[in-house]
């Protein structure tokens, strides 16, 4: 058994790093721990591919179309506004 | 100034229906959403957005471009939204004790003794069906307020971190541990929503 270095992460810290790693505000050398942990653990490295599938689930919400009401609502405060320009 | 926006403010000012009705349509929802998260009611919210667009129409002649339009219109929005809401305690500082992850799932030594379940397949799959964006816009709601903003304008809307700090006043420490703390707590809701479905 290896023993386990003081520079070596846990599982526990890793999925606290996850955010840093992702945005890339981790300093290179606690990146190269991150990275290195990821290698020697599947665990942590399908919790980092479920973090990137929860940002990405969340990017491909879209906003429901206007009802054609609030469209014409939107029409007259603008006619508004442009009369009140001239 | 970005051209798209150069173009978009030529069209606006210059009596161009359709083009505020598609920045309408591009914009309304997310900031009835954003709202929702300072403010105590849809009702409030739907009145601070309308307050919104009323005040980006009468800015427009003096709008400078020293940011996107999308930036200096959701700044607008939560100015105002500030100013209506009470929920929002801006002096409390963002607390950070608390892991993402329940420690009973972990072991004495910090590695993972209930390991995370795998989902990603069944979520695109039911995304796919369109069975899960309502899901997902419901967990978001119960995203305590101010990670919910965070994630509604980082993740939903596709904002920068730098773009999303100017919008709601927050240092980029606090706006990464507010996005952390969100983001997690929605991948722990995916993962319980599959939970035993395999």
């Amino acid at each position: 058994m290896r023993l386990l270095l003081r520079r070596d992460l846990v599982c526990q810290q890793a999925v606290e790093l996850v955010t840093e790693y992702l945005e890339g505000t981790l300093s290179r050398s606690a990146r190269r721990r991150f990275e290195a942990h990821l290698a020697g653990c599947p665990h942590c490295t399908e919790y980092l591919a479920q973090m990137r599938e929860t940002i990405s689930l969340t990017g491909r919400l879209e906003p429901e179309d206007l009802t054609s009401q609030m469209r014409d609502e939107f029409v007259d405060l603008y006619r508004r506004w442009r009369s009140e320009q001239q | 100034m970005m051209e798209s926006d150069r173009e978009l403010l030529l069209r606006l000012r210059s009596g161009d229906e359709r083009a505020f009705v598609s920045l309408v349509e591009c914009y309304h929802e997310p900031m009835l959403h954003l709202a929702a998260s300072f403010v105590p009611s849809r009702a409030v919210a739907e009145e601070v957005v309308q307050d919104t667009w009323l005040a980006l129409l009468r800015g427009l002649e003096g709008f400078e471009g020293r940011s996107s339009l999308k930036t200096w219109l959701f700044r607008i929005l939560v100015n105002r939204a500030r100013t209506t809401g009470s929920r929002e305690q801006r002096s409390v500082p963002v607390a950070d004790p608390e892991p993402v992850v329940d420690s009973s799932r972990f072991d004495g030594s910090g590695s993972w003794a209930d390991p995370p379940e795998r989902w990603i397949e069944l979520a695109e799959g039911r995304l796919e069906a369109g069975k899960l964006a309502y899901r997902i816009r419901a967990w978001i709601n119960q995203l305590p307020a101010r990670q919910r903003a965070v994630v509604l304008l980082r993740d939903v809307e596709g904002m920068s971190s730098e773009e999303v700090c100017a919008v709601l006043a927050l240092s980029e420490g606090n706006q990464r541990v507010l996005l952390h703390r969100g983001r997690s707590r929605l991948r722990q809701l995916f993962e319980d929503e599959f939970r035993g479905v395999r």
